[in-house]
């Protein structure tokens, strides 16, 4: 029986030891692409290991890292303020729903519910957005379409304040004479920072990682966030030279094209994937507490 | 509180005045929601009337509100390509593909995970399986264009060679490998996310079960199979079903940014979400896209009451409303 489990065990040893190397191998192909001389990638192809190592291509973007840095700038900046913005409008709106006296919540409950079920679509998401608000071309089309909270956040946490707040707690507090912001603010948040890292961490992800807002609204280089640089380079080699070069006079010939774009692909992703063993304990989490009442 | 006083009979309170009180009294709680409410009121709601513009002739000249009524014509002329046959039937098709077989994947990895003991090592499975989730569709684009691309690309050059086939393969214009590739790198991205999911669900199982089945001597494959299993089957049968409930939508990012949005691979690779994205952008028709659009918004809705009351007929407990 003994020898049994362990023979299970030593199969999900095996099976995650693959399943992990078929997540990281991918990324070092990038890693070595863009680390391999351009000359060595048109004789061998993309490989695991650079033939010839070379580091054209970062030097390259360095020379032109204008551009990159912008993009870093708008990327980071729409993080921080929609992951912000999102999360206090989601707390405000998620602590009233979780307290019985608020006047009509159940109704409101099943408006923030519906949101779920039925969507207009892209397209007139795309009118509202630019018709009513001609949000076209600027840093707000990045942070307000469809990113900043949603109906699955606001429930998910409206259940964590009914779960876990004590209603004595909070009806101590009001017969001290504490408005709701103070509740709220001094009761309610701090007993809730593991549904708000959660929530938080989940929404600056998405604002990272989004390419879709800045495909539907942007059309100005100026605004291009990281993802968007990284699509446009995808698009068209050319736009390097055209957008990052300078006094480009037979550049294309000496640009490390094959290896600048899987460069770029590395510089893209270095940040999150970086950050990453900081937080995947509560990225591992958050996918569990999503999971639950999800 | 509010009851006790009304019922005690000294401060009776007429019904309209204590709704009054109350709102004065909870004001700062209504006030709260407005911004919340606001975002929710233009991002969710008003876009959901919106869809009359898939009854309009749409013209950018003239703009959206000025453009001609056209009753159900651009549904008609969708309908009548062959495009609307071959939207739904990929959205359908990839959807039931990634349900049946990534189910199975994926609790086959919580299965497996449940018997790794080592602490360290199962944090750090956990981490590297659930991080292809964490990048965006555009870098995963790349990953998948170092492998494939015609010139350079790992296919190419290294392994195809390896089985003696030196002229590569034009991955990018033939269609006929996309439903093989894109079903591979959906299940690399979201394997190791929805395991997690399963492993949540398997942790609840009480540790009581597998006691006494120790003790009746069941081996730890009969414990799975006898226990595991059967317990998660709630969990399973719920996460499929609100899954059918979207099978009308895509993960528009693998469908448009893995193919590289190439025109020769639409055939297997677009989506009823790349359509309509296509029709607003650029290279689609504008009328058929926003038919489209409307199409899957009712449909999807339609299938997700019925999933709900599939699992509602299952188990009152799991379902949504």
């Amino acid at each position: 029986m003994k020898s049994e489990s362990k023979v299970l065990t030593s199969i999900s040893h095996l099976s995650f030891f693959l399943f992990s190397a078929a997540c990281i191998l991918p990324f070092i192909l990038l890693i070595s692409a863009s680390l391999t001389d351009q000359n060595a990638i048109l004789a061998n192809g993309y490989s695991f290991v650079p033939s010839v190592f070379s580091t054209a291509a970062y030097e390259y973007l360095f020379a032109r890292g204008l551009e990159i840095l912008r993009a870093f700038g708008v990327t980071v900046f729409i993080t921080v303020v929609g992951t912000a913005i999102g999360i206090t409008i989601c707390t405000l709106l998620a602590y009233p729903l979780s307290r019985k006296e608020t006047p009509h919540r159940n109704l409101i409950m099943f408006l923030v519910f519906f949101t779920l079920l039925f969507h207009g679509g892209l397209v007139p998401s795309y009118l509202v957005w630019t018709q009513l608000f001609d949000i076209k071309n600027t840093i707000w089309a990045l942070i307000f379409p469809g990113l900043l909270t949603n109906g699955f956040y606001i429930m998910l946490m409206r259940t964590f304040f009914q779960n876990t707040i004590p209603n004595d707690l909070i009806e101590s507090a009001r017969l001290d004479g504490a408005s709701e912001y103070r509740i709220l603010w001094s009761v309610v948040v701090p007993l809730s920072t593991p549904v708000l890292a959660t929530i938080g961490l989940f929404t600056a992800i998405m604002y990272w990682n989004d390419w879709q807002n800045g495909m539907i609204y942007i059309t100005n280089p100026k605004y291009f966030s990281i993802q968007n640089l990284l699509q446009r380079i995808m698009q068209d080699i050319q736009f390097i030279n055209s957008n990052l070069g300078d006094k480009a006079g037979g550049a294309m010939q000496q640009m490390p094209s094959e290896s600048v774009r899987m460069a770029i692909a590395v510089i893209g992703s270095l940040p999150i994937l970086l950050a990453y063993p900081f937080f995947q304990k509560h990225f591992v989490k958050g996918i569990m507490i999503g999971a639950i009442k999800g | 509180m509010n009851q006790a006083t009304s019922t005690s009979g000294r401060l009776v309170i007429p019904k309209e005045r204590k709704k009054k009180k109350n709102y004065r009294k909870y004001s700062s709680l209504l006030i709260m929601m407005i911004p919340g409410l606001l975002y929710l009121l233009i991002n969710n709601y008003l876009p959901m009337f919106g869809i009359f513009i898939a009854f309009k002739n749409v013209n950018f000249a003239k703009g959206f509100f000025k453009s001609e009524w056209v009753g159900f014509d651009n549904f008609e002329y969708l309908f009548k390509t062959s495009d609307a046959y071959i939207i739904t039937r990929n959205t359908i098709l990839y959807n039931l593909v990634f349900i049946v077989i990534g189910t199975i994947l994926a609790i086959a990895c919580a299965i497996l995970l449940n018997e790794i003991k080592n602490k360290v090592l199962l944090r750090t499975y956990q981490a590297i399986i659930t991080m292809p989730h964490l990048i965006s569709m555009v870098i995963v684009s790349y990953l998948v264009f170092a492998f494939l691309s015609a010139e350079n690309g790992f296919m190419n050059r290294t392994i195809l060679p390896l089985f003696g086939i030196e002229e590569g393969i034009s991955w990018y214009t033939e269609p006929k490998y996309w439903p093989f590739i894109l079903t591979l790198v959906y299940f690399w991205k979201s394997v190791g996310y929805s395991s997690i999911v399963f492993f949540a669900a398997l942790l609840g199982i009480d540790e009581e079960y597998y006691e006494a089945a120790k003790i009746d001597g069941a081996s730890r494959w009969k414990q799975i199979l006898h226990i595991t299993i059967p317990l998660m089957m709630p969990v399973i049968i719920m996460l499929t079903l609100l899954a059918v409930g979207r099978i009308f939508y895509s993960d528009f990012g693998l469908f448009y940014q893995v193919p590289l949005n190439s025109g020769p691979l639409f055939e297997t690779t677009s989506t009823i979400d790349t359509y309509v994205f296509r029709g607003l952008i650029g290279s689609g028709d504008i009328g058929m896209s926003t038919a489209a659009g409307v199409y899957q918004s009712i449909v999807g809705f339609i299938l997700v009451l019925l999933a709900n009351y599939l699992v509602r007929r299952y188990n009152k407990d799991h379902a949504l409303f």
